[in-house]
């Protein structure tokens, strides 16, 4: 046989495990599997099935939106307070279950990861696709609730998938991040959900833009913007999605080109997070 | 079996190589201390971290033919499974290459992704896509899937109702409808009932008639030995031997059961303490035998058992016998006073103390005087046809005169392990023998005409 060995080797060369694989059909059907998967078990055995993915965030905004508008009175003489509110817990849900779930998502996939090869994006990819199929979910209270306060149907509605795609990407960017370096460091989990509460109180979830505007100054609010693309997309959200009454970032900010700068911060933060998971990704069932 | 048959080389040289494996190396870092926390880190951050190096693989050679069933055997920790799942593509080999030709399956666990909270239909599908089929072609198989598996009556139950059983009888019919030319087994033959690993036997035979080519990997040697055209031995990472499956066995029993394998084993190691090299020392140099644990011992020392062995064929001390082969017990006498005609003998017997070997020297022609510091050795030849397992030889040397009077009785005094690397059928002792069928065309009639 040691003569057979000396003539070229035959087909492919196995290389190990890489973020992508070799056949990204591969990749969209297991990610499709997983996520799919996950969701009908979420919430199997309860009676009540999916409702509970509705009820959920309905839940926080029904005590959200009896404190800030009976106790605080945060929503003054404004028309869609309620409506923004629940865009803005709805949008926020969506952001914590990609990030936040992808955290240990390898962990979780571990029988996976160490028994066959599949193209690891397939995990952090699921998470966030998992999630999305929640928002799609909980979008439609939104809609529900938006029509039931005067909302009609506008043209800029067609911009809301884009932003959530947007959003979606800055997630992904994230997730790949989180759970590569999740592996290696296992305080990622602790401190990214001490992230996420502070993103949800330094964006206008709770509050208007307008709000900060007025106590904190026009300064502060760009420099909250311009900071927190989550926050960008979220202003622009309500902007073209519930009244325009809520200012678009471009005029909060005042500056259309400047309002650029979140979206290039999400680009390059994806480019990070891929480079960092497709760096870590052959070596994860090892370092598991 | 092909493996068997003379033109087997000259069958394997014309055809194709699928897998070649060329000077894989694979390594592990054991870190001292985990640095598992950024805190760590952060408090430490010139601080380079210790680790051990566990070198899996060294240098691992081998390439394999289309529609050859390869093994690949190996104690635990030799590194076999390091080494299938670098093949598998799950681990990236640090240097050397894996070529691979043609579509590649593995089974390292059967049912990955199976959930024990969705029914089988699901499962399955889940299973499938994850093996690598789509959708579709998992929708198409669904029903030859339960078929193979015997499990239509089921299909709805969830898995974990399920007895283990089912749920490896489902997993490995789904694996098996993967269309793969390569398929990767990591020991999945130990499990399922009797009737479902004949399936799965068969299923084998036919992937063999397809031409797919199977690689193994087991510490089970008897299912290399059934199913392989040629085997591989891993030890400690490295190849200890490539070549055909009998003779692989051969020294894989070699390596499991010798102490001269287990001393080597632990030099490598590096382990050696002071009772390590006792052991070493006795066993390359068989003379003077320690006895394992000081046996019962009587006698009134007139003569004395220097030492006792078990010897191959060619007359070579060891400590395993293989089974089929001539054997021999040997133990060297020294008188130590004036004895006329002694009686030599032996029994062999498992540790469960049932003797399956006794002989004496009783009916022999007398053996003669012997003066003190004379030496006598003695040996008791048989051809091998114990069952696997421990033996324990009791010699003695006695005269007979007036009743029986011990020299020197040493009971369990060596022992000697019988490899086979074919199943034995449960005797003891295997019995050449004949098995007649005979048909009896008259015996309908002649039993009613009895009855």
């Amino acid at each position: 046989m040691s003569a057979a060995l000396k003539t070229p080797a035959p087909g492919t060369r196995v290389r190990g495990p890489t973020a992508l694989g070799d056949d990204w059909r591969r990749l969209v059907r297991l990610t499709w599997t997983l996520a799919a998967t996950d969701f009908k078990l979420r919430f199997f055995g309860s009676a009540l099935g999916y409702l509970w993915q509705l009820m959920r965030p309905l839940m926080l905004f029904g005590i959200l939106y009896v404190v800030f508008t009976q106790l605080l009175d945060f929503a003054g003489s404004e028309r869609f307070f309620g409506v923004s509110l629940l865009l803005g817990i709805v949008l926020f849900n969506f952001f914590g279950e990609a990030t936040g779930g992808a955290v240990k998502s390898i962990l979780v996939r571990e029988q996976l990861v160490r028994k066959i090869d599949f193209p690891r994006l397939a995990v952090p990819l699921s998470t966030v696709l998992q999630a999305l199929f929640n928002l799609g979910l909980n979008l439609i209270p939104v809609l529900v609730f938006l029509v039931a306060s005067g909302g009609r149907p506008r043209l800029s509605w067609l911009l809301l998938p884009f932003l959530i795609v947007v959003l979606a990407i800055f997630g992904l960017a994230l997730a790949m991040l989180l759970s590569s370096l999740y592996v290696r460091y296992r305080d990622i989990e602790p401190i990214w959900e001490v992230v996420l509460q502070a993103l949800f109180y330094t964006t206008p979830i709770l509050y208007t833009a307008e709000m900060i505007k007025v106590k904190a100054g026009e300064e502060a609010l760009r420099l909250l913007l311009l900071l927190n693309p989550f926050a960008t997309i979220l202003q622009s959200s309500k902007h073209v999605f519930i009244d325009p009454s809520h200012q678009s970032p471009q005029s909060l900010v005042g500056n259309g080109a400047l309002t650029l700068l979140p979206l290039a911060a999400i680009l390059v933060l994806f480019v990070v997070g891929y480079t960092v998971f497709a760096r870590e990704a052959p070596r994860i069932a090892e370092n598991l | 079996m092909a493996a068997q048959s003379l033109d087997y080389h000259a069958w394997v040289s014309a055809q194709p190589l699928v897998i070649v494996v060329d000077q894989v190396s694979k390594q592990f870092r054991l870190p001292h201390e985990g640095v598992h926390t950024l805190k760590e880190r952060a408090l430490h951050p010139l601080r380079r971290t210790g680790y051990d190096s566990l070198h899996a693989l060294r240098n691992v050679s081998f390439d394999v033919t289309k529609g050859e069933f390869f093994g690949i055997v190996g104690r635990n920790g030799s590194g076999k499974s390091t080494l299938l799942k670098c093949l598998a593509g799950i681990y990236r080999v640090d240097s050397g290459a894996i070529h691979v030709d043609g579509r590649m399956s593995t089974f390292i666990e059967l049912g990955v992704g199976f959930n024990p909270d969705l029914p089988a239909r699901d499962n399955v599908m889940i299973n499938a896509t994850m093996l690598g089929l789509s959708q579709r072609e998992a929708r198409r198989r669904f029903a030859g899937i339960l078929d193979f598996a015997e499990l239509h009556d089921f299909v709805d139950l969830k898995l974990k109702n399920y007895s283990s059983g089912m749920m490896v009888r489902l997993a490995f019919s789904v694996a098996i409808q993967v269309d793969a030319e390569i398929l990767l087994i990591d020991e999945v033959l130990a499990v399922g009932d009797a009737s479902f690993q004949q399936k799965c036997f068969d299923e084998f035979a036919r992937f063999r008639k397809r031409g797919t080519t199977v690689l193994l990997v087991t510490h089970d040697m008897s299912s290399v030995d059934r199913f392989c055209d040629r085997a591989l031995l891993l030890e400690h990472g490295h190849v200890a031997e490539t070549g055909d499956t009998g003779r692989i066995g051969t020294r894989y029993l070699d390596l499991n059961f010798s102490s001269q394998a287990r001393t080597a084993e632990q030099n490598v190691a590096a382990e050696a303490d002071t009772e390590t090299g006792e052991q070493s020392a006795r066993v390359l140099e068989p003379e003077p035998a320690e006895p394992v644990a000081e046996p019962t011992r009587f006698g009134d020392g007139r003569a004395e058992m220097l030492n006792g062995w078990f010897e191959d064929g060619d007359g070579r001390p060891t400590e395993v016998l293989h089974s089929g082969r001539p054997c021999a017990f040997g133990f060297r006498v020294r008188f130590h006073d004036h004895v006329e005609d002694p009686v030599f003998g032996v029994s062999l017997h498992t540790p469960m103390g049932d003797h399956v070997l006794a002989a004496n020297s009783q009916k022999m022609t007398p053996a003669g005087a012997f003066a003190p510091g004379e030496e006598v050795v003695v040996r008791v030849r048989f051809d091998n046809i114990l069952a696997p397992g421990r033996y324990d030889a009791s010699p003695a040397v006695a005269r007979l005169n007036q009743g029986l009077a011990w020299l020197d009785h040493r009971s369990a005094w060596v022992s000697v392990v019988v490899a086979g690397t074919h199943a034995h059928e449960g005797a003891l002792v295997n019995v050449p023998c004949d098995l007649a069928i005979e048909r009896q065309t008259d015996a309908r009639v002649s039993n009613t005409g009895s009855g």
